[in-house]
């Protein structure tokens, strides 16, 4: 079948039954996205689609209708997205495995909502699980991101 | 599989740390001060050359510092290479740091240092010497090991070394080049300067020379007043990886024609499949092959497939029933074994300061308190999943392995496989997160017994959460039962401590030498009870073992993650006894032990403690010192129509020297969210003998909404030098538990807290 990724039309040969991550990981050779639980319950797997952020764990590759962002297709022509950058200013990652996941969430949040509220923030990142506890630093990230997604449009 | 020809080697290296006092002494001077082998030396590229095993430059000026401990989110790559980067002056910014192969050379002293059992502020005689020749013995082990708070305290000096007498044989090489004295060059990030003459070449255009000289007798390192990188926030090394995703992880190999597995083994700990059937799942498509798995970590089946998610949906469709546990099948009968341990079980004192017994002997029954409190068995659940990749191919293995022993993966996995050690690579990678649970060998065992029936292709084996989550090591279970007796001003007069668990180091050798008698005390039992700077005339903290086979293992910040909790709840239930507010009774019982006492004073300032709270919030407060830093918490929390809010939580911690206040700060937060975590709703529980939870939604941690705001203080008063990814996780659940009481007057004494509150 036949998915667009990161920009790119990628065909993948795999059971429509296979979940998005594994599809992208083990066959399509994107890293990215994480392995946390399988049952969409810790976020590390997060890949935005059309928008809105998906646990690419639980999301049938057969079942994918449109176009797939994954962290790995942040960075335009090397340069990064105002939300990885501000992730880099706060020195956000510990073990960093989560972050990915972290990223595309605040990614997609803040294409909805250019300068979210703490509470915002909480609604948005509540299924990012973190368990060394960055959170301070992702609630600040986040804040920093959209003052500099700001500054660049 | 035969472990024959491996116990023989590992149990005498072994027995060198077991039996420090006997076979550590014999081994004498000359073998533990001549240095290991230069591991670099055998895999240097073209016009590279290595100075020690902390550094490589090439000729084209590329410089390379190996920092040799794991990095799982703490941050010690970062802080490694700024000990050899300040030395060597140069950026962080302009070398690449890299873990580096296992070797001998890389043992950590440091971790086995504070082993002995002694006080961290004992700095008697027998306690130095305890701690020397424990140091010594990891150097003969060969411990390349992450744990314990270790890592920079072990490469504080060494390394700083490794990259000052670099820069003194750089500049010697310089100076015959440029036909100058070395005395009137300067080094300048990775040239040497001559400034008479505006002249200069670059590390990497002497480094061949300078290689060549004999390294220098003495060297001289930096007043930390002149210091450039070390004292102050560096940019973490990885970061840039980490924000863009980047193929770091154990999890993220990739090697040309790699296969994928997982396994699925007993989740009764200790038996063997008694009925199986694998045809079904053999021919389920993508699956190549299913093979039985027999090791000293338990029984059960490897799948080998073409991607990961087909192994996973074969593994579930083996067809096996296991046999019965040979311990108490249900959650209240395992943890009455060690209720009944505390009570009635042999007690070894630990601390025995005063005369308990006769203290408690005419104590007038209204100034006596006893308590008896809990805390379940944990899962570490790292957010990557136990995963490693192996090939055995023309007799040579390579490991790639998130974790924490490669010395030791080194080891087992070339036993496994059949070839020599020196045929056997292991690659260690970053690691999403670990906790503790990376220093087992299970996973790297694992994938070494499925890579021995691929015929030379590489696999990746990686378990689901639900094995992750149920063939852990547990943090052990604990119960203590506490007595004390409080004297006319309020203060404790005698405090007795029994607390009964599982021996972990019992545990830890059944696994990796199942054939080796292990006994003896278990200071962890006890850590962070016995060892606290508070002066009570009458004050016993003893250890009682409980006798079970559920797998344990250090979990972060191992004992104190107990003992943090029993030890400070139950000093708050004297505080309250004795009508004393908590903060002031630890003024009073730490005021021999000035770092303490800073710190308290602190946090109390920061948190403004005293102030008068509006209705429905509280304060709690707790200390814990534990490896080597002095760290006081505040927690303030709300009641709220959702539940028990945590707002702010205020941290004091003197840790001697600040070698990254950026990183400190970082791991005192995430340290004290993982205690808050646990504290708050983990419980690992039995039925049937095997463990119930198995994923996120049944053991879960703190989430974004639930986290506090932090503020946090680090102090540098004290003169030695203290450790720092597990620091902030002891006083967290005392205090938060402190905080409950201070709120609504329920003392809990069992964790998780969430069986008797609700968190919003």
């Amino acid at each position: 079948m036949r998915l667009t990724v990161d920009g790119k039309d990628i065909d993948i040969n795999a059971d429509p039954d296979m979940p998005l991550l594994w599809a992208l990981r083990d066959i399509a050779g994107i890293t990215g996205p994480k392995f946390g639980c399988g049952i969409a319950a810790c976020g590390a797997c997060t890949v935005v689609i059309d928008g809105q952020p998906v646990r690419s764990c639980s999301l049938p590759v057969g079942d994918v209708t449109g176009s797939v962002t994954t962290i790995e297709g942040l960075a335009i022509d090397g340069k990064l997205h105002p939300v990885q950058q501000a992730w880099l200013e706060e020195q956000v990652a510990q073990c960093g495995y989560c972050q990915a996941g972290q990223i595309m969430s605040a990614y997609a949040l803040l294409e909805e909502i250019s300068d979210p509220t703490d509470e915002d923030i909480d609604n948005a990142m509540g299924g990012n699980l973190c368990r060394c506890g960055t959170y301070p630093r992702i609630r600040a990230a986040i804040h920093r991101a959209a003052a500099l997604k700001l500054a660049r449009a | 599989m035969t472990m024959a020809s491996l116990g023989k080697i590992t149990r005498r290296a072994f027995l060198g740390v077991l039996g420090v006092g006997a076979a550590g002494i014999a081994v004498g001077y000359y073998y533990y001060r001549k240095p290991y082998p230069n591991p670099l030396e055998g895999e240097l590229a073209e016009g590279e050359v290595t100075f020690n095993p902390y550094l490589k430059i090439g000729s084209d000026n590329t410089i390379t510092v190996i920092a040799p401990r794991a990095e799982m989110g703490q941050g010690i790559s970062t802080t490694l290479a700024a000990f050899v980067a300040e030395e060597l002056d140069v950026t962080l910014d302009s070398i690449k740091v890299e873990h580096g192969p296992p070797s001998y050379a890389y043992y950590n002293a440091a971790m086995l240092e504070e082993g002995g059992g002694f006080n961290f502020w004992d700095e008697s005689f027998t306690a130095e010497t305890v701690r020397g020749l424990m140091g010594v013995a990891g150097k003969m082990l060969g411990l390349q090991a992450t744990g314990g708070s270790t890592a920079a305290r072990d490469g504080f000096d060494r390394m700083r070394q490794a990259g000052a007498a670099a820069r003194m044989m750089l500049v010697d090489a310089a100076a015959t080049r440029l036909g100058v004295s070395a005395s009137d060059l300067a080094t300048d990030n990775g040239s040497i300067v001559h400034k008479a003459s505006n002249r200069s070449v670059t590390y990497g255009e002497v480094a061949i020379d300078a290689a060549k000289l004999s390294p220098p007798s003495k060297v001289v390192l930096k007043e930390p007043a002149s210091w450039k990188l070390l004292g102050k926030p560096q940019p973490r090394v990885d970061m840039l990886s980490k924000v863009t995703g980047a193929p770091i992880f154990g999890i993220d190999v990739r090697q040309p024609d790699m296969l994928f597995g997982t396994v699925r083994m007993s989740p009764v700990f200790g038996v063997k499949p008694v009925r199986s059937d694998v045809s079904a799942a053999s021919k389920m498509p993508g699956v190549i092959k299913i093979v039985p798995i027999d090791s000293s970590y338990g029984s059960g089946f490897g799948v080998i497939a073409e991607n990961t998610w087909a192994a996973f949906k074969a593994a579930e469709a083996i067809e096996v029933e296991w046999g019965q546990p040979a311990y108490p099948a249900t959650n209240d009968g395992i943890m009455a074994v060690i209720a009944e341990a505390a009570k009635s079980g042999d007690a070894s004192a630990m601390r025995d300061d005063g005369d308990v017994d006769a203290a408690f002997a005419d104590a007038p029954q209204d100034r006596v308190i006893e308590a008896e409190y809990s805390v379940p068995y944990l899962a570490h659940a790292p957010m990557e999943p136990m995963n490693c990749t192996a090939r055995l191919k023309d007799g040579v293995l390579d490991v790639w392995a998130p974790n924490q022993m490669p010395v030791l993966v080194r080891w087992f996995c070339a036993d496994i496989a059949g070839v020599p050690g020196d045929r056997t690579n292991v690659h260690t990678t970053s690691m999403g997160g670990a906790f503790g649970r990376r220093g087992e060998l299970d996973f790297a065992i694992y994938a070494t017994m499925l890579a021995k029936e691929t015929d030379g292709r590489p696999v990746q084996v990686t378990w689901t959460r639900e094995e992750d989550m149920r063939r852990g090591v547990y943090r052990p279970a604990s119960v203590g039962r506490f007595k004390a007796r409080i004297g006319d001003d309020g203060l404790p007069v005698a405090v007795d401590m029994r607390v009964a668990a599982q021996n972990m180091m019992a545990s830890l050798l059944s696994r990796w030498f199942p054939s080796l008698p292990a006994g003896g005390s278990d200071p962890s039992i006890t850590d962070g009870a016995r060892n606290q700077p508070y002066t009570i005339p009458n004050y016993r903290v003893s250890e009682i073992q409980a006798s079970l086979p559920i797998p344990v293992l250090f979990w972060r910040s191992v004992g104190n993650s107990v003992n943090g909790y029993f030890h400070e709840a139950f000093m708050d239930e004297i505080a309250h006894a004795g009508k004393v507010d908590p903060i002031e009774m630890r003024r009073k019982l730490m005021a021999d032990f000035p770092a303490a006492l800073a710190v308290v004073n602190k946090v109390a300032e920061m948190s403004n403690w005293g102030e008068a709270l509006p209705a429905g919030k509280a304060k709690g407060f707790a200390f814990t010192l534990s490896f080597g830093s002095w760290c006081a918490q505040v927690i303030q929390i709300a009641d709220t129509p959702a539940g028990i809010k945590l707002e702010k939580m205020w941290i004091a911690v003197e840790v001697g020297t600040a070698i990254d206040p950026g990183i400190i700060e970082a791991q005192m937060i995430s340290g004290a969210i993982f205690g808050l975590s646990a504290a708050m709703s983990q419980e690992i529980t039995f039925g049937d003998g095997m463990v119930e939870q198995s994923n996120f939604h049944d053991f879960d941690a703190m989430r974004m909404h639930q986290s506090p705001e932090f503020e946090v203080a680090i102090l540098e008063n004290f003169h030695k030098m203290g450790g720092v990814g597990e620091v902030g996780t002891p006083p967290a659940a005392p205090a938060l538990a402190n905080a409950i009481f201070a709120l609504n007057g329920k003392r809990i004494r069992s964790l998780p807290l969430s069986k008797e509150v609700t968190f919003a």
